[in-house]
């Protein structure tokens, strides 16, 4: 039963014009699907933050955000983040234009950018974990933080792995010249990571301390 | 003979070549109907589960089963029919029909969609895999905490439930990322929205609905596993963790769920109502707009499952509000179909009959729900056997009635074969008197005082008899269910040859072969009504000179 018959033929131009192709306006596929993808991790941030927010200030044990946190840090990993968004709008900008030397360098700023912003992290959680004690099992806080903070950074990391491999096909040209749109939808998943890093910003470590 | 030369799928003799096609395909029709046959295979293990607990509960202080047995068969009963039977089964129809109906040759993202049915499969058999590693998870399908907890639930079995879950979950996902993509991307040369038909319009909110509903649970059951394997402390409550917030995640995506697995139908019962009443369906626009307020509305009303937890009275009435205003759009849609059928020239074959017994059923449940829905009367019934029936009045009269309408309705495109009407009206009547027979008194214990999930009860308290009518009418069920199973087989040996468009229907995807070609289309259709068909079929008269 696998495959299937012959189709018939059938003559659509039912004796008027034919409508244009492609209904309604140009997006190609993978823009559809992008958008469905980053609502869908919408959701689901928002329910790590609705537990943050729930437990926030409920410890009966310490550390507390406002003994543990480092604003300054978490303002620097803001500048890397920020800048890096800046920094993979020009890269896709470059590729569309056909640029391709200024969109890898673009690429590969970006890159580094977010790999400090990963290193400042690592640091961060150094100092919480092994300083002052504070692991996902201490109290509400380490639990709520680390899994909050922790999916972020793992979309931090995964969003330098494609980004990595798509500089790896910059360098063939037979790839190259497909590149311009998935490194557009590499773009929106990153302003995507780095607008949730905003947020974390805002009520991690700027309100609950 | 297909354009492409195909070699892959040459005289499939040997069934290892026959094996890795099905295992290796992204064709959304194979995959659609691997979709299907799964569903139905876990719609017999679920049923064989509900046989049991109905033998049990059949007499009062029977011993046919255990307690524990008993925990483990509601769970899994109620586990394995929302994830496993009524999810696959409507991404199942909507794979299949979905690229056909819009003109499309395939979704959106063919392996992505693979990936979509696979994950959803491993989801299935991680769940049955526990009976076999120590039992199955007997924490009831929404999983409350902290009986979740590793401190009240020991072993294994709830991992497995969770892991179950979360991968069938991300397969959820994906697919709706795919039908998305696939409806807004994808459509044939003129096609705009406002000529999309319904049951696509119902797939594209669902999908919606999947986007936004299910990463919340996601989301919790990460929380859980980390409880119950790392020591975190979401839901535990010895270190100020909240067990409430487990049962408002949990809900936040479990009340749209129940309106993801009855969309489908809604979409289902709106493609057959018109083409077996030979009406063009009545007021198309608010069949979509109401469908767009469901959605919205839907996920405003979570905490009407937990009335009696005991939330502020402003709470209350917020949650029973807005249940009830979801009643509205709902209502319009009943509207909708009632005047399609209104002064039609009525085709009573299976397709129709499901979808009549749908529209019937699907209204009790309805008004069960809007009974529910007032927190005073919650309080009275719930967590009794009236919510049992409330719910199997939507969820089977509703879900399955609309899944087996669309089963009728689309299997000969499917397989190129006819269904036998005979045994089909066997199936039908059949499993609607046993749907009743098992549903109805349900209200009546429940009414009476009998709880939900205990797995045995005194005599002497009035409940006796209601559970006997119980357990007959489930027995009557599974005989239907098994008329359908024949059916269905018998069909795909001798069954009347469909023909390309059997039902004189009006979508696109009675415009190819029956089945259809692995390219779908000869030449790509090009839309200009909602009713394609009808202006091919009738160039004198076409539907956009009116429309
Ligand atoms: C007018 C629409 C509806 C209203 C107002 C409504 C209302 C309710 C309420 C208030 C409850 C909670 C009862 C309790 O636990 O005490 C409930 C339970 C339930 N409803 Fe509905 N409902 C509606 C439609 C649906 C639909 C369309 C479905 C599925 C297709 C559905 C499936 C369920 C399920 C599965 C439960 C049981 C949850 C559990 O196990 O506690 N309902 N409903
Ligand atoms: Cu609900």
């Amino acid at each position: 039963m696998i495959g299937g018959d012959e189709a018939v033929q059938h003559d659509w131009s039912g004796g008027a014009a034919a409508p244009a192709s492609n209904p309604d306006g140009a997006w190609p596929r993978g823009r559809f699907g992008m958008v469905a993808f980053l609502a869908s991790e919408f959701a689901f941030f928002s329910t790590l933050i609705v537990a943050y927010l729930k437990y926030e200030g409920q410890d009966r044990v310490g550390p507390t955000p406002q003994h543990s946190l480092h604003l300054g840090l978490a303002v620097l990993n803001t500048g890397f983040l920020v800048a890096s968004s800046v920094t993979i709008a020009f890269a896709a900008k470059s590729l569309f234009a056909h640029r391709v030397g200024a969109a890898a360098r673009w690429l590969a700023l970006t890159v580094a950018l977010g790999a400090a912003f990963l290193a400042t992290t690592a640091y961060e959680w150094h100092d919480l974990i092994v300083g002052q004690g504070l692991t996902l099992r201490t109290n509400l806080f380490g639990t709520t933080y680390f899994t909050l903070i922790g999916f972020h950074a793992a979309h931090v990391t995964i969003g330098l792995i494609v980004m990595v491999m798509l500089l790896f096909m910059l360098r063939s040209p037979q790839t190259r010249a497909k590149l311009a749109e998935p490194l557009e939808l590499t773009s929106w998943y990153w302003h995507f990571v780095d607008g949730v890093w905003i947020v974390i910003l805002m009520l991690v470590y700027v309100l609950s301390r | 003979m297909s354009i492409v030369a195909d070699t892959t799928r040459q005289p499939a003799t040997d069934w290892t070549t026959v094996l890795h096609g099905w295992v290796t395909t992204v064709d959304h029709k194979l995959l659609g109907i691997m979709y299907v046959v799964s569903g139905l295979v876990f719609f017999v293990l679920g049923g064989i589960e509900a046989l049991l607990m109905r033998w049990q509960l059949f007499a009062p202080n029977s011993h046919f089963v255990g307690h524990a047995t008993f925990n483990q068969l509601f769970t899994m009963h109620g586990t394995t029919m929302i994830f496993f039977v009524a999810m696959p089964m409507i991404f199942g129809f909507a794979n299949y029909v979905l690229p056909l109906m819009i003109g499309a040759r395939d979704m959106a993202f063919p392996r992505l969609n693979a990936f979509s049915f696979w994950m959803s499969l491993f989801g299935g058999l991680l769940l049955y895999v526990s009976f076999f590693a120590g039992g199955a998870p007997d924490v009831g399908w929404f999983g409350y905490a902290p009986l979740t907890e590793y401190t009240f639930s020991r072993g294994h079995a709830t991992d497995y439930w969770i892991l179950s879950l979360l991968v069938s979950g991300v397969g959820t996902i994906a697919t709706a990322i795919n039908l998305s993509a696939t409806i807004l991307a994808m459509r044939a040369p003129g096609m705009t929205l406002d000529k999309l038909p319904l049951f696509a319009w119902m797939m594209l909110i669902d999908a919606a609905l999947v986007l936004f509903a299910l990463p919340p649970l996601t989301a919790a059951l990460v929380m859980l596993l980390l409880d119950r394997s790392c020591g975190a402390h979401f839901f535990d409550v010895q270190a100020g963790g909240s067990a409430l917030l487990w049962q408002h995640l949990f809900w936040f995506f479990g009340h749209p769920e129940v309106y993801i697995v009855a969309l489908p139908a809604f979409g289902v019962i709106s493609e057959v109502v018109p083409v077996f009443s030979r009406k063009v369906i009545f007021g198309y626009e608010s069949v979509a707009a109401a469908s767009v307020a469901i959605g919205f509305i839907s996920f405003g009303v979570w905490a009407h499952h937990m009335f009696a937890v005991g939330m502020s009275p402003g709470l209350d009435s917020f949650f029973a509000g807005a249940s009830l205003l979801i009643a509205v759009p709902t209502g319009i849609k009943v509207f909708n179909w009632l005047a399609t059928l209104y002064g039609g020239r009525l085709r009573m074959e299976a397709p129709m009959l499901f979808a009549l017994g749908f529209l019937g059923m699907f209204v009790l449940g309805g008004l069960t729900g809007i009974m529910l829905a007032a927190a005073p009367i919650d309080w009275q019934v719930t967590d009794s056997y009236f919510v049992v029936g409330h719910f199997h009045y939507v969820l089977f009269g509703g879900t399955v009635f609309g899944l087996m309408s669309a089963f009728y309705y689309w299997w000969p495109k499917m397989t190129g074969r006819m269904l036998g009407p005979k045994l089909a009206r066997w199936h039908f009547w059949l499993l609607f008197i046993g749907f009743n027979l098992t549903f109805g008194p349900m209200h009546f214990a429940g009414l009476m005082g009998m709880p939900r999930r205990v797995y045995t009860y005194q005599a002497g308290q009035g409940w006796d008899v209601w559970n006997r009518w119980t357990t007959v009418g489930a027995v009557v069920q599974g005989v239907a269910m098994s008329l359908f199973i024949i059916n269905v087989l018998v069909s795909l040996r001798r069954g009347a040859p469909a023909g390309d468009d059997p039902w004189d229907a009006w979508t696109l995807e009675w415009a190819t072969s029956s089945p259809p070609a692995d390219y779908n289309f000869e030449t790509v259709p090009v839309v200009r009504s909602r009713r394609p068909l009808w202006d091919l079929k009738h160039p004198d008269d076409p539907d956009w000179k009116h429309e």
